[in-house]
């Protein structure tokens, strides 16, 4: 009997490219994970059998080592991935309030995507940025000095920049 | 006469506003030859975004939390040359002494060259330590650089505090060939930014203390181990190596000398137990980042198990200067066990957060006051975190101890990586040493029982008794918890994590015994302890809490005093902020 996650059906052929470089350079498995979340988002079991194939390792390692580490993820995530910091400064300036004025409105707990696919929430450890806290990232852009209000602002502004696409 | 405009845009400038700036700026100077320069953090990050205008190089005026709306007038007065225009947005006097009061050698060039710039590092002297080093006629030999750094008694600036020298002695005495040199940027402290500001804001400069370093231990690469959290970091460093690359200040033969070495960057994927070095080297290898038993410590046998050096950025930051200044010049400042100085990160409820580089032996409370300004909202301080969730809690008692690493370990805390989070009355001191047994708790790698397990029971022993349920004999059972993970865990991670349990139960007790016992939070902070009550006597009767309550627990009719249903109530605390009275009291 096949694992039901076996069933995905990824495109194999967009790691081509990342495999030839690094699948011989030793040491090179969370750099190659890296790559391959870049590309699909998130890293589906078949991707990770994959990898264990090409690299001629097994899927419990490439799994093991993948699970370690926070920045992988193995579910789909939405477009927009909200990382709300609760490193001690943040904490202390209550990035707890905000935690939950965040869940409340996306009606979503912390590590998961509304059903829209917009936004996945996630709390994170320290972003590095505590002079501006409590802060969140989404994607790539930083904001500091949040506020309950301000971060919903800053929530419905990428849901109207969206909804007028 | 040169005008530079230079725009802060570090990470946190950019949150602040920082690139709006920039594109307001840029079209109102296209016809002029004034340059709009990127530049990256100051370290006074409170004020960001923060303007810098320099004539000839030399700073003419600082302006601070600038708006892109005052582009216009920004550029009618330089271009005029009075600045009486923005003078509302000239730094303060007070404000200004925050840097004034600094000693910088790490953050030297940190907010005043741009970072995407290699001639603008060199301007500023960057490299010139390694032609120093390398130059034909006088240059030194790997042995009288690390002698160099011995007489400056440089410590690893990561947490350890171990002396720089001996690990590069360590290394470059080991027998091999192959040998690494790694520089640990996997800043996952809570609290600490300062290796993010340093290679946002001046990568030449670690690059550079890393080729000496790799020189003085023999080795032929240098690996950066920064975290996957740092794009903006990882994209400057990138850049400058790249720079760097192609001006022949890395790879083969470099400035013409014997001396090659090979750079590149490793992204970590988000482990804080990979800032312990051999985990740190696991994870390199591309595994699980679980720490090795040492000995053999990486020195011996490292990366793939050759001999290699890891050190913090910020230790490597000193490098260059150590070598231009003489290891006696470092050695001058700081304390007898401690010498040079030590950037800071002071964040939490401080008036003034930022970056703060001094001299060892300056007090905790000229940090916090003379140069932070002291506590937000004029609130009485309560304590400062030091060292993350490796460190501990000092009280205000203890203000007064001098920055040193002996000092501050014995306080229970120690120097760590520079994190200094200051907190206020409001603050509860066991949901703070619970928030730190949770962050261990889940960052333990799981390798020793002591850390896996400990953490774990620790944790909740703690939200046990920040959630009214703490029993007699809890205290009890912390302590010795907290001694049998020290001594049974091998790596510092779990050694260190009952750090901050154990400095809050040593000077606040008292916050433990009353959660236990009276089911109270003196802080006012754990919701779970708190009571809402409406003062009969001032309450109006207006409605205005009763509609806003998200559970409908207050009830009362109009003009007749309110109460609220404490079985009912979520101690949301949206009353209290409604009422116009100040009829709403927390107990």
């Amino acid at each position: 009997m096949k694992c039901e996650c076996m069933n995905q059906q990824s495109d194999l052929t967009l790691l081509k490219p990342v495999l030839e470089q690094y699948a011989s350079v030793k040491g090179s498995l969370i750099t190659i994970l890296q790559h391959a979340q870049e590309i699909y988002g998130y890293l589906p079991m078949d991707v990770i059998y994959h990898i264990a194939e090409q690299t001629g390792s097994t899927p419990a390692r490439v799994l093991g080592t993948a699970t370690f580490y926070t920045q992988f993820r193995f579910q789909p995530v939405g477009k927009y991935l909200i990382m709300l910091c609760d490193g001690t400064a943040c904490h202390v300036n209550g990035s707890t309030r905000i935690a939950a004025a965040i869940q409340e409105y996306l009606g979503v707990e912390n590590g998961g995507t509304t059903e829209d696919g917009l936004f996945s929430f996630s709390i994170v450890a320290c972003l590095g940025c505590c002079s501006l806290s409590p802060v969140m990232m989404i994607n790539e852009d930083t904001y500091g000095s949040l506020t309950p209000a301000k971060a919903l602002d800053i929530l419905k502004e990428i849901q109207e920049k969206e909804a007028a696409k | 006469m040169s005008i530079r405009i230079a725009v802060g845009q570090g990470s946190c400038g950019i949150a602040a506003g920082a690139q709006k700036i920039c594109s307001a700026l840029e079209p109102l100077f296209c016809q002029s030859d004034i340059t709009i320069d990127t530049v990256g953090c100051i370290g006074m990050c409170w004020l960001e975004p923060i303007v810098d205008i320099y004539e000839n190089e030399a700073l003419k005026c600082r302006l601070v939390q600038v708006k892109a709306s005052d582009a216009e007038r920004i550029a009618e007065a330089v271009k005029s040359g009075d600045m009486a225009a923005v003078a509302d947005l000239m730094i303060t006097p007070e404000d200004n002494s925050f840097l004034e009061k600094q000693t910088r050698i790490a953050l030297r060039n940190c907010g005043i060259i741009n970072p995407d710039s290699l001639e603008s590092a060199k301007a500023a002297g960057g490299y010139s330590a390694i032609g120093r080093i390398l130059s034909a006629e006088n240059g030194m030999t790997p042995e009288e650089v690390i002698e160099c750094i011995k007489v400056s008694g440089l410590a690893g600036r990561g947490g350890a505090g171990f002396p720089t020298w001996f690990k590069w002695n360590a290394a470059r005495q080991s027998p091999g060939e192959e040998k690494y040199l790694i520089c640990n940027a996997d800043e996952g402290d809570p609290g600490a930014f300062m290796d993010r500001a340093v290679i946002e804001s001046d990568p030449h400069t670690l690059i550079e203390g890393m080729l000496i370093g790799a020189y003085a231990i023999g080795a032929q690469e240098a690996i950066v181990y920064v975290r996957a959290e740092y794009p903006l970091a990882i994209r400057r460093l990138e850049h400058a190596i790249a720079e760097a690359r192609e001006a022949g200040l890395i790879g083969k033969n470099i400035m013409g000398s014997d001396f090659s070495c090979e750079f590149r960057i490793k992204a970590g994927a988000g482990a804080f137990v990979c800032g312990e070095e051999t985990a740190l080297i696991e994870s390199l290898q591309g595994q699980r980042g679980m720490p090795r038993l040492k000995p053999p410590f990486p020195a011996a046998a490292g990366y793939w198990y050759k001999p290699s050096n890891i050190n913090n950025v910020e230790t490597y930051a000193n490098v260059a200067w150590i070598i231009n200044n003489g290891g006696e010049a470092f050695a001058a400042m700081g304390t007898e066990d401690s010498k040079g100085t030590k950037v800071f990160a002071l964040t939490g409820k401080i008036k003034r957060g930022g970056l703060v580089e001094i001299p060892m032996g300056k007090t905790l409370r000229e940090v916090i006051f003379d140069i932070g300004g002291g506590i937000r909202e004029d609130k009485a301080f309560k304590a400062v975190q030091m060292g993350g969730p490796s460190g501990g809690c000092i009280p205000e008692a203890l203000l007064d101890t001098v920055i040193d690493y002996k000092k501050l370990a014995a306080t229970g805390a120690i120097m760590g990586s520079g994190g200094m989070v200051v907190m206020d009355e409001s603050t509860c001191m066991v949901s703070m040493a619970k928030f730190f047994l949770d962050f261990t708790a889940k960052e333990s790698c799981g390798k020793c029982v002591h850390c896996r397990i400990g953490t774990k029971r620790l944790q909740e022993i703690l939200t046990r008794i920040v959630s009214g349920e703490g029993k007699e004999g809890d205290i009890e059972l912390l302590e010795e918890l907290c001694l049998a993970v020290r001594d049974g865990a091998l790596c510092g991670l779990g050694q260190t994590a009952p750090n901050p349990v154990l400095s809050t139960l040593r000077y606040f007790r008292d916050e433990f015994e009353a959660h236990i016992r009276d089911k109270k939070c003196p802080a006012h902070s754990c919701t779970d302890l708190l009571h809402y009550k409406i003062q009969p006597e001032s309450c109006k009767g207006c409605t205005l809490c009763s509609k806003k309550c998200p559970v409908s627990a207050i009830s009362g009719t109009v003009k007749n005093p309110h109460t609220i249903d404490q079985n009912v109530c979520i101690r949301c605390g949206q009353c209290i902020a409604t009422c116009k009275f100040g009829a709403i009291t927390v107990e």
